[in-house]
């Protein structure tokens, strides 16, 4: 997927670029946009991810670099599944979308695939596409493959560009497919997977239905059980298309992101806020890398430090597999002794304590009277301490 | 994470090493395990790249597939896996002991004394985590289906004669290991997670290499230091992320995924150069074959040895990790449950021998049901006896007010003469500093009594912080309680809020027999998963007048390919 | 968001009464006059106080008239005790056998009637009209099956498997429940069974329907006891898609006090509750252990004002002063309740029902069913640090949210939408399994958006 910010640069836009430097916007495609949700309490991804920040870069240049990577097998075989797909034209994709959406076999309704325009700009792609969907729509008879349309989202002010794999359109409305490589194994596959193709297909989604209200001459209707009944609306449930069991015959099941779309539209929406994240930061924050003629970063790695230590992160171990600064931000908690580096869920019984320090204190015999609420949270602190010392017969506690 | 786990990491925060969670070894360790450290090729699902296993810690066997891709590669190093677990597997059949049953006639109805073989051992595999468990439950659902030549269609692709087998028993492994409790097939990082508390958190400890940092290394794994390196998070994040020269992890992931830079760096040009030699062999000519085939045998050498330097670091860990475990105390309720895994065992090993069809793919209404009746049973079970085997674990129930230990104060004889002869129903007062959910009325239970003993909640006084309870059984037949069957005053008592034994299952119906409710007997396979649920009112169907999804049955097992 | 309690309603409708009327009887007709080749189930579903247990009633009374003999099957002992005593009282012309475990007796109001007859063994009670026990007891039941219909309470609670061992018992069955409550539960792994139709850890009912397509659920559509201020709100935020209407009107339901407002934030708060038939009792933003004392102290401390203040409830059925016994206090966990217990003993406000009319304080698990004039409920998310899908479960929020006939405080700490906002979206999806609406997070945000508007800052 490749997507890029463009529009005349707005105030917020603005500033964001000045945190950025010089260095190129990273686009947010709908994987970033749906990983905002995996933890939209963070500020510091907040305001790095809408100013399109390399944080891999970022975190490299911290010393912790990020430990992702995707294996050349695994790129290998998803490209050789989609080619297989698309081959012939379009043919083993067909078969599975023939079931799921009733597509008549060959020759009773042909399918058209219009010209998308791939090598066009995305401004000009976003417009074919909204046309082609228009056109695919007015007639319910037909049936319309979108393959690789570019979709215009506004998020945050400005607009962003995304690329599902395909959508199929008909009746007067149309489904999103999202093709995966992992697979479906007698008829389940990995939660996970689902769950995150789930929230990147409820952006696409989302960008449907703004594509179908502009040509309808709206806006999309607020409220998470609206339904959207204009020409050219997405379903609610979008087309997951994997490959079957252990083999390379593709299956399609269909999965409802009803809730997907829901979360997904309230974050998206409070991504305006981050213009109020901006106010706190000082004049002249800036997390540019300063890179060299050589493309190395020059930028001194304390400054770098102190910037990124500005804006607040909200680090939880779940980080260390979906952000980019996760093991740096895991050094900050543990350098500042915060109880989150042991899990998200241990603050939920320690109240305000918010050290282990202090808690190990507040476990101890001669604990410090504080107000009631923190008494509450000592004394159990405490009082399962007495208990730990019983069990292991005093030789810990 | 309870409250008594979670300050047992922070200490270990402070500490910089694991501290204890247990003070007994809550599960069975076999005399000789079978470990199994598998390793995935990435990209396609339950795909094996290469296994290291055996019983001997200094003499790992490995077993790898020079081209993930090449079906018939990956039959050949299945058909070694076989080769070596199987015969482990197996050589725990021969062993029985009789034990004494009784079986209800089906037709009379009458019970009947029956010797039912149970093998007096059974096997135990140890693999180093949870995703290692899956991988080998995906290894059994992709072989245990396999044609093989000696079936009479053996199909396009028979795979090789023991590969369905190792299916077989992988699954039964697998399944088997998701009754809590259940010792068969264990992950080393959850065995060690239960016992010891790192300063990290639960994800982090997934990693074997990261967990096992917060434990004193070993003299022989010090990589020559004196000092034994970093400590606590430090060590951890050190085996988490060092890299050689190469850019090669220091310590690779305990899989079975690999390290995507390993896979690109070491195993893709690895593989290349194979494809390469196996090519030039193809198209050799007679006199250039024999150099060629050397050609092919060191690029397989290079890719085991490969494959071997990113499995022995975790190989050593599980053995490492094996020795914390065997330094504990057996908890008392060890052998109670492994006679349970004993049977699972037997079961299997009879079910191979009568000549059964393999697990099917999904299980039906009535299988789904009473597996998940045991499980929960059996979670019962285990939370009980680990409670009674362990006062850490007995502290976690204390601290969640579903039990409390205190010293007998006083204890007043009393009867229930309401009946034709008095029994004796005395009241013993305890005091505690533990805050039990005590409600009046509730039942409550002595442990460790030579008898069960139960007991009502007849008064509880906060701020004297006594409870007094009305023993009602468990002091023998006569008027007067049997001498010692009651605690003395000055004794220590713990009183369980919960029952001390797990409750039968209710019986449900024969899987002929399903109801209506459930769909009847099972059809044809898939049927289930094809009808999707209900309950919710359904998204806008995808296309308006399109057909729900068909309930046709997919094509048969065997037909699946691997390309 | 549009507002859902001043959404109009699209057209005009029929009386409430009218409207449940017609859903009765149609629902009676199906399952006591079954058309021929009508499928084996019928399937009710019932908001909140919609009139489940009078539904129940009628259709035993028609049952056992039109020749037949009954078993009703319920979740939990108190729900069982609680159908024997209403049916023995409303319908005195039936006989009723309780079956309950030898360990486990009756409780006193499900025996004072003299139709009723208890017993452990099923043979002891072949001779009663209906024979009402536990689904856990009904599994053990061994004999060849007398009984042609059966009626399942509560069957949204029941698990799949335990509707797997009792079914061999009727040949039809009247299913009824309410969708929005907690679902069944289990501590072990079933994600082997996720998608499947029968799916054992699943909800009886999800299983019934996903192999009996035919079967078309009904909907009460009125709340009897949900007030006007009420069925609009938990009608939106948990039933989206089966909307169901309040039973009276605005201004039906009014509770007046006695004593004037002592000033205090808990006094304001009552009297917006009682003004408007909800209040959020709002303290500082804090993070705390389950047991916050000052919430807890402030919950113990609304409820005394509410007893103080002589409070009466006036509706439909006359007006009565709200003693202790019509008071709830719902919370998440049990230590939350046993805290309040506490400070409401400390407080001198009874809490033991033996000793006379009695504050309820419960877990919503236990709330379930139960029906109360006034209830002040402990926000699940008050103070917490982070959101867990414990505290998400919109059936938790549903249940403490729907158990008044008049007013219901929530006492909170402040931050809670923003906690909300910070929840991280990563849920794992089940292929297969129907997405159960609406989700906790959606219907929290829904219920505070409505609660922001009756708010009490307590400093």
């Amino acid at each position: 997927m490749n997507v890029s910010h463009i529009g005349p640069p707005e105030p917020l836009a603005q500033r964001l670029a000045e945190l950025r430097g010089p260095a190129p916007q990273r686009s947010l495609n709908a994987r970033a946009l749906a990983a905002l949700a995996a933890n939209p309490g963070c500020r510091r991804r907040a305001v790095l991810d809408a100013a399109g920040i390399d944080k891999g870069a970022v975190a490299q240049r911290l010393g912790r670099p990020a430990p992702f990577g995707q294996s050349p097998f695994a790129i290998a075989r998803g490209t050789m599944f989609e080619s297989r797909l698309k081959a012939d034209d379009y043919a083993v994709l067909l078969e599975p979308l023939r079931r799921h959406l009733g597509l008549p076999s060959d020759g009773a309704a042909p399918l058209a695939v219009p010209d998308l325009l791939r090598r066009s700009g995305p401004a000009v792609r976003a417009e074919r596409t909204a046309a082609a969907l228009a056109e695919a729509a007015a007639d319910p008879s037909a049936w319309t493959l979108l393959d690789h349309p570019l979709l215009r989202l506004t998020v945050a002010g400005s607009p962003a560009y995304l690329e599902p794999d395909a959508v199929v359109v008909h009746g007067g409305r149309c489904t999103v497919v999202e093709i995966k490589s992992f697979p479906v194994l007698d008829g389940s596959a990995d939660p996970a997977k689902v769950g995150a193709a789930a929230r990147q297909a409820a952006v696409y989604v989302l960008a449907l239905q703004e594509t179908a209200a502009a040509l309808a001459g709206t806006t999309v209707a607020p409220g998470p059980y609206a339904v959207q009944a204009l020409p050219g609306s997405p379903e609610l449930s979008v087309l997951l298309v994997c490959p079957k069991d252990f083999s390379n015959r593709p299956t399609a099941v269909s999965v409802d992101i009803r809730r997907e779309l829901a979360t997904t539209r309230r974050q998206l929406a409070r991504m305006t806020a981050v213009d109020e994240l901006l106010d706190t930061l000082a004049p002249g924050t800036s997390f540019d890398l300063a890179p060299d003629q050589a493309g190395l970063p020059t930028r001194p790695v304390a400054e770098l430090a102190d910037a990124v230590e500005s804006v607040p992160a909200a680090y939880g171990p779940e980080c260390l597999s979906s952000c980019e600064l996760g093991f740096h931000c895991r050094a900050q908690a543990r350098c500042d002794d915060r109880v989150e580096q042991l899990g998200r869920g241990v603050r939920g019984e320690l109240g305000s304590i918010r050290t282990v320090a202090g808690a190990l204190a507040a476990a101890g015999p001669a604990a410090a009277a504080g107000d009631r609420e923190s008494d509450e949270a000592a004394a159990r602190l405490s009082y399962a301490a007495a208990l730990r010392a019983e069990a292991l017969g005093g030789c810990a506690g | 994470m309870s409250l008594l786990g979670t300050l047992a990491r922070l200490e270990a925060v402070r500490s910089g090493r694991a501290e204890p969670l247990a003070t007994v070894r809550h599960r069975h360790l076999s005399d000789r395990p079978m470990v199994v450290v598998p390793l995935t090729a990435a990209g396609e699902s339950g795909a094996p790249l290469a296994v290291m296993l055996g019983t001997d810690r200094a003499a790992p066997r490995l077993h790898i597939v020079p081209q993930p891709l090449n079906r018939t590669l990956r039959f050949d190093h299945l058909a070694g896996f076989a080769a070596d677990l199987l015969p482990y597997l197996e050589s725990f059949g021969a062993d029985v002991e009789q034990v004494e049953g009784s079986e209800k006639d089906p037709e009379t109805g009458e019970k009947t004394q029956v010797l039912r073989e149970l093998c007096a051992d059974a096997p135990q595999v140890i693999v180093p985590n949870g995703a290692g468990v899956h991988h080998l439950a995906l290894l059994g659902r992709s072989t245990r289906f396999r044609r093989t030549a000696e079936d009479a269609d053996p199909g396009p692709y028979p795979a090789p004669a023991r590969v369905p087998l190792l299916g077989r028993w992988l699954t039964h492994l697998t399944d088997r290991a998701q009754v809590p409790g259940s010792s068969l097939l264990l992950p080393m990082t959850g065995l060690l997670a239960r016992h010891w508390a790192t300063g990290q958190s639960q994800l982090e400890d997934q990693h074997l290499a990261a967990l096992l940092a917060w434990h004193p290394r070993p003299e022989a794994l010090r990589d020559g230091r004196a000092d034994g390196g970093p400590a606590g998070a430090a060590a951890a994040e050190l085996a988490e992320t060092a890299r050689d020269g190469h850019g090669q992890l220091l310590h690779p992931p305990a899989g079975p995924a690999t390290d995507p830079r390993f896979d690109e760096l070491v195993l893709a040009p690895a593989i290349g150069r194979y494809d390469a030699a196996v090519t030039a062999l193809r198209d050799a000519g007679p006199q250039e074959r024999e150099r060629a085939q050397r050609y092919v045998d060191r690029t397989v050498e290079r890719l085991t040895e490969a494959l071997e330097n990113v499995l022995l670091p975790t190989w050593r860990d599980v053995w490492h990790g094996l020795d914390l475990l065997r330094a504990l105390p057996p908890a008392a309720h060890l052998a109670e449950r492994w006679e349970g895994d004993r049977w699972s065992y037997t079961g299997h090993r009879d079910r191979l021998a009568a000549g059964e069809p393999p697990q099917p793919r999904q299980d039906d209404a009535v299988t789904a049901a009473r597996k998940l009746a045991q499980r929960e049973r059996e979670q019962v079970r285990l939370d009980v006896q680990e409670a009674l085997d362990d006062p850490l674990a007995m502290a976690e129930r204390r601290l969640a007010g579903e039990a409390f230990t205190g010293e007998v104060v006083e204890v007043v004889p009393d009867h229930d003469t309401s009946g034709r002869t008095p029994k004796p129903r005395p009241l013993v007062t305890v005091r505690t500093a533990d805050h039990p959910h005590a409600d009046l009325g509730r039942e409550a239970h002595r442990t460790h009594t030579a008898t069960p003993q139960k007991a009502v909640i007849a008064a509880v006084d906060q701020e004297a912080g006594t409870i007094t309870l009305r023993v009602m059984s468990g002091m023998g037949r006569k008027k007067e309680p049997e001498p010692g069957s009651l605690p003395e005053p000055g004794e220590r008592v713990t009183f369980t809020l919960f029952e001390l034994t797990a409750r039968q299952s209710a019986p449900l119906p024969e899987p002929d027999d399903t109801p209506w409710t459930h769909g009847g007997p099972p059809g044809p396979p898939d049927h289930a998963r094809a009808l999707g649920g209900a309950g919710a009112p359904p998204a806008a169907p995808l296309v308006a007048g399109a057909p729900r999804p068909s309930a046709v049955p997919q094509s048969p097992d065997a037909s699946e390919e691997w390309e | 968001m549009t507002d859902p309690v001043t959404a109009p309603h699209p057209e005009p409708e029929p009386s409430p009464g009218a409207a449940a009327d017609a859903v009765v009887d149609r629902i009676l007709d199906a399952t006591v006059r079954p058309a021929v080749g009508a499928p084996r189930g019928v399937v009710v579903d019932s908001p909140p106080g919609a009139g489940k247990s009078t539904l129940v009633v009628r259709a035993a009374r028609e049952l056992v008239a039109a020749g037949e003999r009954l078993m009703i099957v319920a979740q939990t002992n108190n729900q069982v005790d609680d159908l024997v005593d209403r049916l023995a009282s409303k319908a005195p012309d039936l006989t009723v056998g309780r079956l309950h475990a030898s360990d486990g007796r009756p409780a006193a109001e499900a025996l004072r009637h003299p139709n009723v007859t208890a017993a452990t063994k099923v043979a002891d009670l072949a001779e009663q009209d209906v024979v009402i026990s536990t689904s856990a007891k009904w599994q053990w039941v061994k004999t060849e099956a007398p009984w042609r219909h059966a009626i399942v309470d509560e069957a949204y609670q029941m698990r799949s498997d335990a509707l797997l061992a009792v079914a061999r018992l009727f040949e039809r069955a009247l299913f009824v429940g309410d969708p929005g409550q907690l679902d069944p539960f289990t501590v072990v792994g079933t994600d082997q069974w996720a998608g499947l139709s029968y799916d054992p850890s699943n909800s009886a009912v999800v299983t019934l329907l996903a192999h009996n397509p035919q079967i078309e659920p009904h909907r009460l559509p009125v709340s009897w006891r949900l007030p006007a201020s009420a069925a609009p709100l938990v009608s939106a935020a948990f039933y989206p898609y089966t909307p169901f209407r309040s039973g009276t009107g605005p201004g039906d339901r009014t509770l007046t006090a006695a004593v004037r407002p002592d000033g205090s934030a808990v006094d304001a708060a009552v009297d917006e509750a009682a003004e408007h038939g909800w209040a959020l009792l709002e303290l500082p933003a804090r993070h705390t252990v389950r047991t916050d004392p000052q919430a807890v102290s402030v919950v113990a401390a609304t409820v005394r004002r509410l007893l103080d203040r002589g409070l009466t409830a006036h509706s439909e059925q006359g007006s009565t002063p709200l003693s202790a016994d019509r008071i709830a206090v719902g919370t998440a966990h049990r230590d939350q309740a046993a805290a309040v217990r506490a400070a409401l003993v400390g407080l001198g406000v009874p809490v033991d029902p033996t000793a006379g009319p009695a504050v309820s304080v419960d877990t919503a698990n236990r709330l379930q069913g139960r029906e109360y004039d006034v209830t002040v409920v402990l926000h699940p998310l008050s103070g917490r640090p982070d959101a867990t899908a414990f505290h998400l479960e919109t059936g938790r929020l549903c249940v403490l949210a729907s158990r008044h006939r008049h007013a219901c405080i929530v006492v909170a700490r402040a931050g809670i939408a923003e906690l909300l906002d910070e929840h991280p979206a990563t849920e794992p999806v089940q292929l297969g399994v129907t997405v159960k609406f609406p989700d906790g997070w959606e219907a929290h945000h829904a219920v505070l958006a409505h609660l922001a508007g009756h708010r009490v800052a307590l400093r």
